[in-house]
């Protein structure tokens, strides 16, 4: 009896946005009279970060930092159009509209700040501090906060801006099927190590090396974060995750926390990832999706890595004790049949 | 059975409130007392999301009924932030990426303050072990340990100098 280590690998192609109906999503900008550009939206911030990515896009559209920018995600009702955070299409399509948005809006901060400075709007240029300056003459300069207030009370104009990205429908052509779904894909790659025990049939994942290529990752740190939690969930439908252990009977069918087990935080694998950045032409500044990708290629790489270590092909998820152990007495009978 | 007025100390402040029978600490603080950082995930023991401090002690909320705790110092998520300034394991959650949807934070948040309050140099297993009743469904869990362990070194270099200017 033995604990066996073996390796395996798996990649994943995966598509950013789908848009058989059409997919669009839109955004709306506007200076406060103190200068916060507030980006109105109805896309829905459940923790995988397009709040921040808005601001990260705006702010850099803007030239302005990115406490200059808030998100109000408040009212689907109210806000402008978003056909969901899902398929992916977050990043890519609420990017591309907010920066399309914050274009109009930096367009009209520009002309605004000409005529406050009497120079012309071509001139002029963002510090990226706050500033709005005359090239080449940086003393001749407004501040953003300046300019708002300026801009509301004097001039009587609306810095603010429109966007949408839109990714129109696409039928599939009848006869071959041919069709455009997405609208750009980002492709992955993970490796496991997994160590399986040949007395209990217990598998244990060691390491995950993940290898993303998603574009440009706008947050570099929210990625990895994405990719390492969704590797989490990866490993916990490839070892623990099933409603239905003994299908179609309930018998033992988890009902609660307690029962529903996934791994927990004495679980987890050390995780290496890594990203190759090539940005996307129809990313917002280059990026891609990265969603739901993150819990695919862990599963066969721990597959193909159980069969590396003891020669048992698992087909059927979770890789349970019991199906490995199953799996080892086979080989085992296997063995035996030529004598 | 009546409902009873129960009088609690909660973040360092006498509070009094009415309490149906039956009522659980959780429901308490976020229903008669207005305070919503401890959730209800499960209300049955299992995620740890409603995890308060009671005396000092990690407890789930959800499962103590309010009556037996009556007269004692309870410690949630909004006692934390002194003057609205976020302590050091808030802060480390922040600069460590330990939280995406968030559900989970306020729990995880006062078992670490409970463990540092008991133990200023916890070890990772200890820090495992610590959060292992918490159940976080996004992050995969290692952020929140890396969280911790830096909220700890973060504390220890701040008291000696604490203590210098208390002195
Ligand atoms: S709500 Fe109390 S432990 Fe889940
Ligand atoms: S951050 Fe979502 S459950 Fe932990």
């Amino acid at each position: 009896m033995a604990l066996l280590r073996g390796r395996g690998y798996a990649s994943v192609n995966y598509p950013t946005g789908m848009n058989l109906g059409g997919d669009p999503s839109q955004a709306l900008i506007h200076a406060t009279t103190t200068g916060t550009f507030v980006i109105s939206l109805s896309s829905v911030d459940l923790g995988q970060g397009i709040k921040t990515i808005a601001a990260q896009c705006a702010a850099e559209t803007l030239g302005l930092p990115i406490a200059n920018v808030l998100v109000d995600t408040a009212d689907t009702d109210t806000g402008p159009h978003c056909m969901g955070t899902f398929a992916s299409r977050g990043t890519h399509r609420v990017g591309n509209a907010v920066i399309m948005a914050a274009a109009e809006a930096r367009g009209v901060m520009l002309e605004v700040a000409a005529e406050e400075l009497e120079v012309d709007a071509a001139d002029l240029e963002t510090d990226g501090t706050g500033f709005i300056r005359l090239k080449g003459a940086e003393e001749k300069r407004i501040h953003i906060t300046d300019l708002a207030l300026a801009a509301h009370f004097k001039h009587g104009r609306t810095i603010s801006g429109r966007g949408i990205y839109l990714k129109e429908p696409s039928a599939p052509v009848p006869e071959t099927g041919e069709m455009d779904p997405d609208s750009c894909q980002a492709h992955a790659c993970t490796a496991a190590v997994v160590e399986v025990d040949d007395e209990t049939g217990v598998v244990e994942v060691l390491e995950l090396y993940n290898a993303y290529e998603i574009g440009r990752a706008l947050n570099p740190a929210m990625a990895t974060q994405q990719v390492e939690g969704g590797a989490w969930m990866g490993v916990s439908h490839a070892l623990f995750e099933t409603t239905e252990p003994y299908y179609p009977s309930r018998e033992h069918g988890p009902r609660d926390f307690a029962g529903y087990l996934m791994p927990g935080p004495a679980d987890i694998p050390v995780q290496h990832s890594l990203f190759l950045e090539r940005p996307a032409g129809n990313g917002p500044y280059g990026a891609k999706g990265i969603g739901e990708m993150t819990a695919n290629a862990p599963i066969p790489a721990i597959a193909n890595a159980i069969f590396d270590a003891c020669g048992v092909r698992l087909e059927s998820m979770p890789f349970t004790p019991e199906r490995v152990l199953r799996g080892l007495d086979a080989l085992r009978l296997k063995v035996e049949e030529p004598c | 059975m009546p409902s009873q007025i129960v009088s609690l100390v909660v973040n360092g402040e006498r509070r009094e409130f009415i309490a149906v029978p039956g009522a659980t600490l959780l429901a308490s603080l976020r229903e008669s007392l207005g305070l919503t950082a401890a959730k209800r995930g499960c209300a049955q023991g299992a995620c740890g999301t409603c995890t308060v401090l009671v005396d000092g002690r990690p407890e789930v909320a959800c499962l103590v009924a309010v009556e037996t705790v009556a007269g004692r110092e309870v410690r949630t998520l909004e006692g934390v932030a002194a003057g609205g300034e976020l302590d050091e394991v808030q802060s480390a959650f922040v600069d460590c990426f330990a939280t995406q949807c968030g559900f989970c934070t306020a729990g995880m948040i006062m078992v670490a303050e409970a463990l540092l309050e008991r133990d200023p140099d916890p070890s990772e297993e200890d820090v495992v072990e610590a959060i292992s009743g918490n159940v976080c469904r996004c992050t995969g869990y290692r952020p929140i340990v890396i969280a911790i362990l830096e909220a700890a070194r973060r504390r220890r270099a701040k008291s000696p100098q604490e203590e210098a200017v208390a002195r």
